[in-house]
């Protein structure tokens, strides 16, 4: 056992008394994977039964809310493990970074919010009882006798479930700015004081009911605003945490793995093959195949021998590689991609939300106008300050923007936890407002509106022993094109022919022997065949040669969404960076009438860029490094969570299924969520237009304070909740 | 009004009682996963006891 388990645990192997040590403590491994298409029951119960049978996984347990699965198992169960078993019951997984994730600063924020929220809304009920006898005519000391209750549970809640407001309005006034939290303190800091003074003089207007309700709705809207982030947060940063960046470096020929950033110009470095460039260089030695389709959206994989020149993030295919590293650390082209986008992002004005502008036109006007009543009334009185006051406090409980603090929140969490169902997550909290002034839709092709897989499709005109002794190459090799070749072949049923000696060449194919004749499957010019116009791979078969030639897959839900989004009215552009015939075939197959071929990163960026010179809003969908500076550019951007780090980050939203469907409904969903923001202002505009001049003449009481509060709060979550 | 010496403290007991098992269920995770808790209501798998809390809501 203790040699199996030395390789599981690397670090073990090099020091023994760490892995005695472990043993005695019974190691566990934390898993914590997200599964995005996880949504019902059965999904839950089919992944919890199946891990129990599984060895070495102790137990686990899918959130459904955050569509996130942890996994308690014993040492040595790797993540991979459990993303394979997933894969094989048909659940796509990726894998979070446990150490940041469990119980992070976000979640005890959550909690503590949540916390807050149930206290204060214990305290509005209790207070509410006894402020419902005083509202039926209480009097004398049985009045004064409940305002003390009221008091003595009304100022340890506000003491506590009101902090987060106090902190934001300090912090905001000592920076000298002004905003929603300030005003809010100010109003119940003033009504508290207020209720207290009129309680130790037995008046009648104590409002501590108003005041723990204001908190309550009030921290309502933020619980709800931070549980839509939350999610959000959480699903980006574990995806953020997916790439490794390691490379070897040769030292006369011994290998050692370094961090990339110590990497300098003129080192050696090996690439086996599956893995990704991490510099720019020259191949010194080795020859393989490259896929540059994260890079510049080439379908075709490239030939790679001695001196060819690579860029960092390309992956090697067939054989390995060594490379002489030419630019590394800041000169690499990630870094002068990395540039780039932080041009593009610095150029994209920064946008105002609805709420921001509300905010900042409806702050100052608080207090201005309960001071204007406070002096108004001291003039009208002859200087009666206690009548003054009253009026001015009511004033600031009736325009305290509750409904305003709930009518964004409401809206964005009802709209993102839909879109979230459908697979679509929301990274920028601006994003779905952005959305909605969206009028041209931008696609890249490889991994976006095609999921960059080749399929074969011309296998049934290849005679039966070509095919046969086809698939027996083709298994020899995990070349993209054959593995796909192999697949499709076994799907047909097709046997393989007895192939003896079957030896791959890096870069060039795979060849054997067969009935006494060398075969081969590889590159045209090797293979002795004439080179067709489309991805192809070519066999060599007694003299005769076959094309099979291949064709990207579409991604579930293009043809859907380019239909959906031409019935929205918006215009569609497809651009990228492949070779003409396959944009164009591609263009055509969905019905597509903008399109450009090989772009180049910084002509995909300018397209988008001239697009919104010309008044449009673009929304931008990409996966590869190629499409980064224009995710950054355009006005809003997706990237499915097939794409490279670089493209989610730069991007506003993430789709985490392999449909791509979910966009057209974003689409239509973020249009409809605007509305209702804008709805929801009317309505607590509304509000403050019938019921501040009341307050202003003095004739409101504690009762219809109450009652306004409460009614334009809960309409306004009703009218978010209608977002279908 | 006598009676209210007896009610008063007992809605205050109450409304005390009430905001405790607040608490509790907060502490034990129990808003964590308010989607999954309604879809595993459908199934028949722990209907004798209740799952193990997951292990990243174990309190510390």
């Amino acid at each position: 056992m203790s040699t199996l388990r030395a390789s599981a645990c690397p670090a073990c192997a090099a020091a023994p008394a760490a892995e005695d040590l472990a043993r005695a403590e019974l190691p566990k491994a934390r898993v914590l994977l997200s599964v995005p298409e996880v949504h019902c029951a059965a999904c839950i119960s089919t992944i919890e039964r199946d891990l129990a049978r599984m060895p070495g996984i102790n137990s686990s347990r899918l959130n459904l809310t955050l569509k996130r699965l942890s996994v308690d198992a014993e040492a040595g169960i790797r993540p991979e493990d459990v993303i394979a078993r997933l894969d094989a019951l048909g659940y796509e997984a990726h894998e979070l970074d446990a150490g940041t994730l469990s119980m992070t600063e976000t979640e005890r924020q959550g909690r503590e919010l949540l916390m807050r929220l149930g206290v204060a809304g214990f305290a509005m009920m209790n207070i509410m009882l006894l402020s419902v006898a005083v509202w039926s005519g209480a009097e004398g000391p049985t009045r004064d006798l409940f305002h003390l209750i009221s008091a003595v549970i009304a100022i340890p809640t506000v003491a506590f479930a009101g902090q987060p407001f106090f902190r934001n309005a300090w912090k905001a006034l000592r920076a000298g700015r002004m905003d929603m939290d300030a005003p809010i303190s100010f109003a119940i800091l003033l009504t508290l004081g207020l209720s207290i003074f009129e309680t130790l003089q037995s008046g009648a207007h104590a409002y501590f009911d108003s005041v723990v309700m204001l908190i309550f709705f009030l921290l309502a809207g933020r619980y709800l605003d931070f549980r839509a982030r939350a999610v959000a947060r959480s699903a980006a940063q574990e995806l953020a945490a997916l790439e490794v960046p390691r490379a070897i470096r040769l030292v006369d020929g011994v290998e050692s793995i370094v961090g990339v950033a110590e990497l300098v110009v003129g080192d050696l470095v090996l690439v086996r093959p599956g893995g990704r460039m991490p510099v720019d260089g020259v191949v010194v030695s080795g020859q393989s195949e490259l896929d540059r389709a994260l890079l510049t959206g080439e379908t075709l994989p490239v030939f790679a021998g001695e001196g060819t020149i690579v860029s960092a993030g390309e992956v090697n295919l067939t054989g390995p590689l060594t490379v002489r590293v030419t630019a590394a650390g800041k000169d690499s082209s990630l870094h002068r991609m990395a540039d780039l986008v932080a041009n593009a992002e610095s150029a994209r004005t920064k946008y105002t939300t609805l709420a921001e502008r509300a905010a900042r036109a409806y702050a100052p006007s608080i207090p201005i106008l309960a001071l204007g009543a406070f002096f108004v009334w001291i003039y009208l009185t002859g200087g009666d300050i206690r009548v003054a006051i009253n009026v001015a406090v009511t004033t600031l409980i009736i325009t305290c923007p509750c409904a305003l603090g709930l009518a964004v929140p409401a809206v964005v969490t009802a709209a993102s936890g839909k879109l979230f169902r459908k697979g679509l997550l929301i990274k920028d909290g601006t994003a779905l407002e952005r959305l909605a002034d969206v009028d041209t839709v931008v696609f890249d092709k490889t991994g976006t509106l095609t999921m960059g897989t080749p399929v074969p499709t011309n296998l049934d005109t290849a005679p039966d022993n070509a095919r046969r002794v086809t698939l027996a190459l083709a298994e020899a090799s995990s070349h993209p094109l054959a593995a796909s070749l192999a697949k499709a072949l076994r799907d047909l049923g097709v046997r393989p022919a007895p192939v003896s000696d079957l030896a791959e060449v890096p870069g060039y194919g795979v060849e054997g022997q067969w009935h006494g004749t060398r075969v081969r499957l590889g590159r045209p010019a090797w293979v002795g065949a004439e080179a067709v116009e489309t991805t192809a791979a070519y066999l060599s078969l007694d003299g005769i040669t076959h094309a099979f030639t291949f064709t990207d897959q579409l991604r579930p839900g293009a043809e859907e969404v380019v239909r959906a989004l031409h019935q929205q009215g918006k215009k569609v552009w497809l651009i990228s960076g492949d070779v003409r015939g396959a944009v164009q075939a591609l263009a055509q197959r969905l019905d597509i009438e903008h399109w450009q071929a090989e772009a180049l990163p910084q002509e995909k960026a300018a397209k988008v860029a001239a697009l919104q010179e010309t008044g449009a809003k673009v929304l931008m969908v990409g996966d590869g490094l190629n499409d980064t500076v224009a995710l950054s550019a355009a006005h809003v951007s997706i990237s499915p969570a097939s794409a490279l780090d670089a493209a989610r980050a730069a991007s506003d939203m993430v789709m985490l299924g392999r449909d791509i469907g979910p966009i057209a409904d974003a689409l239509s969903m973020s249009v409809q969520a605007k509305r209702r923001i804008r709805e929801n202002f009317w309505q607590s505009g509304i509000y403050n237009a019938i019921f501040v001049p009341i307050a202003l003449v003095g004739v409101a009481t504690p009762l219809i304070a109450a009652a306004i509060m409460s009614v334009s709060s809960i309409s306004v979550t009703l009218n978010a909740l209608r977002l279908k | 009004m006598e009676v209210l010496t007896i009610l008063i403290p007992v809605s205050l007991i109450l409304g005390l009682l009430g905001l405790g098992a607040f608490i509790w269920t907060l502490r034990k995770g129990m808003y964590d996963d308010p989607d999954g808790d309604s879809q595993r209501i459908l199934t028949d798998q722990y209907d004798d006891k209740p799952k193990p809390v997951a292990p990243e809501n174990k309190q510390t």
